[in-house]
């Protein structure tokens, strides 16, 4: 006889959450080891990693593309500044950045969430533009051009780096297992629902809003703890730069190479991002230029991206938010 | 009286910004994208415009007739290929492919022209102007963007209405697979609602760059204008659009008279207040 048994994991997904702990150990010990040119940036990489798994969850799981989560990075960034000034320690400032920015995500959701699709795309990056102008007017926060973060005056530079770094990983790797855990809950199972039929999952009582709108704070969380990273590794923020469009280009670009839809594919995509960025560092707007065309191309021509590839000649799936199939011979069990 | 002054500017800066959004409001109400490249193809405009009037001896208005067929090819040709395949490679891939695009243009402007702000000159068509009195002026080239604006309107409403081809767009835009049942070629149809949104994106590009100065980066901000026109106004609504234009050159030139630094945001923030109170927009309708 033989039946088949439905399972979340396969062999290499034991790997992956173990794994991912594994390797997070490993890195947690680098600044131990390596030279501060390496962790420092490594910082770069995982504020990408972060950003873009947010962006994933976002869009790859929730349906909303957004072209405005910089808002997000910008609102957790100067969270950092402003606690900052009143006496926290900016470590201490990070998760605080990410609650606020996921307070401030309840009400840019009620008037995004109006604008469907390609419209909520565009509308999201109005939005982010009005924070990036408010944020301008605040005289205390440096107004249009900036200023620099208090509070890290007193710190060992090598002690200062090595903190910065391991913030950076310990936010990556809550970013990433956060995703990991928030999908394979209820919210994964009602947004695969909408995924396949919306109507569908709304007539079998699936809150397709509540499971859209926890997946949109969840995301601004990820953001705005990453721009309270971005922020205390370059010791001074500027409105241009912490709320440029340019963020959501990067996050765009990482997921759609690496694998919109799949856990593995910002972190893949990132590290080829990060590697392609350090290539052609000296190749200024050639980058952007080779960047963009890759993104056009794997859009239409590899829309699973790097990891649908991995996928479709290994099987293999680190972070498995599905179900499977495994036929079992002679087991009886059904 | 200065607040007349300002009054009658923002409605000539808000048609120039309807007619902007018109090709943004085309393509939306067609095939139900967002350009994302639009504000960008208008700066490409700009340089293509600079670029013959520095290097040929083409008058600025033999260079606007120049353009204007070079984009609506253009827009044929960029609609058969790329967009029309992104159509069918799932609900992301237009706004990344056009996202992509966006930036590709931006830099390769940016590698080709570097990023000083020029302008085009115009000559006296840019600089004169109706003197109302004193305080009251109306530029030959304000008033050219605001008359363009309606008559392109017009006379889309007229195309999508009388002609066989526009009354195939609308039943492409309604229902692509029983439109084609009855012999249009949605493809087709989508190339020409293309060709027209990129002639109009010419068009408003070349005004732009004859009342301010550009540069390579500008065409985000410009996106936005042109889709805050469209919103504001009401999803697939043409003369939604040219309301929502005026709308926001209004806003914007209005505040501007007491505060010019807040004039964007101004912009910015009665586009989120119709979100809040309005989102149907002003003409609630569906034209193309």
């Amino acid at each position: 006889m033989s039946g088949v048994v439905v399972r979340r994991s396969a062999r290499s997904s034991r790997f992956g959450a173990a794994g991912l702990i594994a390797v997070a150990a490993v890195l947690a010990l680098l600044p131990f080891v390596a030279y501060e040119s390496v962790t420092s940036s490594l910082v770069t990489l995982f504020v990408l990693v972060t950003i873009a798994s947010m962006w994933n969850l976002l869009a790859g799981f929730g349906g909303l593309v957004s072209i405005g989560q910089q808002a997000f990075i910008g609102v957790g960034a100067y969270t950092v500044i402003y606690l900052a000034d009143h006496g926290v320690s900016p470590f201490v400032a990070i998760p605080l950045a990410a609650l606020t920015a996921a307070v401030l995500a309840v009400p840019t959701s009620l008037l995004a969430f109006r604008l469907r699709g390609d419209y909520f795309a565009v509308g999201m990056w109005v939005i982010a533009e009005v924070y990036r102008l408010l944020l301008s007017r605040v005289d205390a926060l440096g107004g249009a051009s900036g200023r620099s973060l208090e509070g890290m005056a007193g710190m060992d530079q090598t002690l200062r780096a090595a903190a910065t770094y391991w913030a950076a990983l310990a936010v990556t790797v809550v970013a990433v297992l956060g995703c990991y855990w928030l999908l394979r809950g209820r919210v994964g199972l009602a947004l695969t629902a909408v995924r396949d039929d919306e109507i569908a999952a709304r007539a079998a009582g699936v809150d397709v809003t509540r499971a859209k709108r926890i997946v949109f704070l969840a995301s601004a969380a990820g953001c705005g703890a990453a721009g309270g990273v971005l922020v205390i590794d370059a010791l001074s923020v500027q409105p241009n730069a912490i709320f440029s469009v340019q963020w959501s280009a990067y996050m765009i670009f990482i997921v759609v190479i690496g694998g919109i839809g799949y856990l593995e594919g910002p972190i893949l995509g990132a590290i080829v991002f990060f590697a392609l960025q350090e290539l052609l560092s000296d190749a200024g707007t050639w980058y952007l230029i080779v960047l963009g065309l890759i993104a056009m191309a794997s859009a239409l021509f590899m829309p699973r991206g790097l990891w649908g590839q991995v996928i479709d000649r290994t099987g293999m799936r680190l972070f498995p938010v599905g179900y499977h199939l495994e036929r079992h011979v002679g087991t009886g069990r059904a | 009286m200065d607040l007349l002054n300002a009054v009658l500017q923002g409605l000539l800066l808000g048609g120039l910004y309807a007619l902007f959004a018109t090709g943004l409001s085309i393509m939306f109400g067609v095939m139900r994208i967002v350009n994302l490249a639009h504000g960008d193809l208008a700066v490409v405009a700009s340089f293509l415009a600079l670029a013959l009037v520095t290097n040929t001896f083409l008058p600025l208005w033999a260079v606007v007739l120049v353009a204007i067929p070079i984009f609506s090819v253009l827009g044929y040709a960029l609609q058969r290929t790329l967009i029309q395949r992104s159509l069918g490679a799932g609900p992301l891939a237009t706004l990344l492919v056009t996202f992509g695009l966006s930036i590709v243009l931006q830099n390769v402007l940016l590698e080709s022209f570097s990023a000083d702000t020029r302008t085009l000159e115009a000559g006296s068509f840019a600089t004169s102007a109706i003197e109302l009195n004193d305080t009251i002026s109306l530029s030959y080239i304000g008033l050219f963007g605001l008359v363009a604006a309606v008559v392109t309107i017009v006379a889309i409403q007229l195309f999508v209405s009388r002609t066989r081809t526009g009354r195939m767009m609308r039943a492409a835009s309604d229902d692509p697979e029983t439109a084609s049942v009855v012999g249009a070629s949605p493809a087709h149809i989508y190339g020409i609602a293309t060709a027209i949104a990129f002639a109009t994106v010419a068009l408003a590009g070349l005004i732009f760059s004859m009342r301010s100065s550009f540069d390579p980066s500008i065409g985000p901000s410009r996106l936005l204008f042109a889709f805050e026109a469209v919103v504001i106004g009401g999803l697939g609504s043409l003369w939604g659009t040219l309301l929502g234009g005026l709308a926001l050159g209004l806003t914007q030139s209005v505040v501007s008279h007491y505060d010019p630094a807040s004039a964007v945001l101004a912009g910015h923030l009665v586009f989120l207040a119709v979100l809040a109170f309005r989102p149907q927009g002003l003409i609630p309708a569906r034209a193309v």
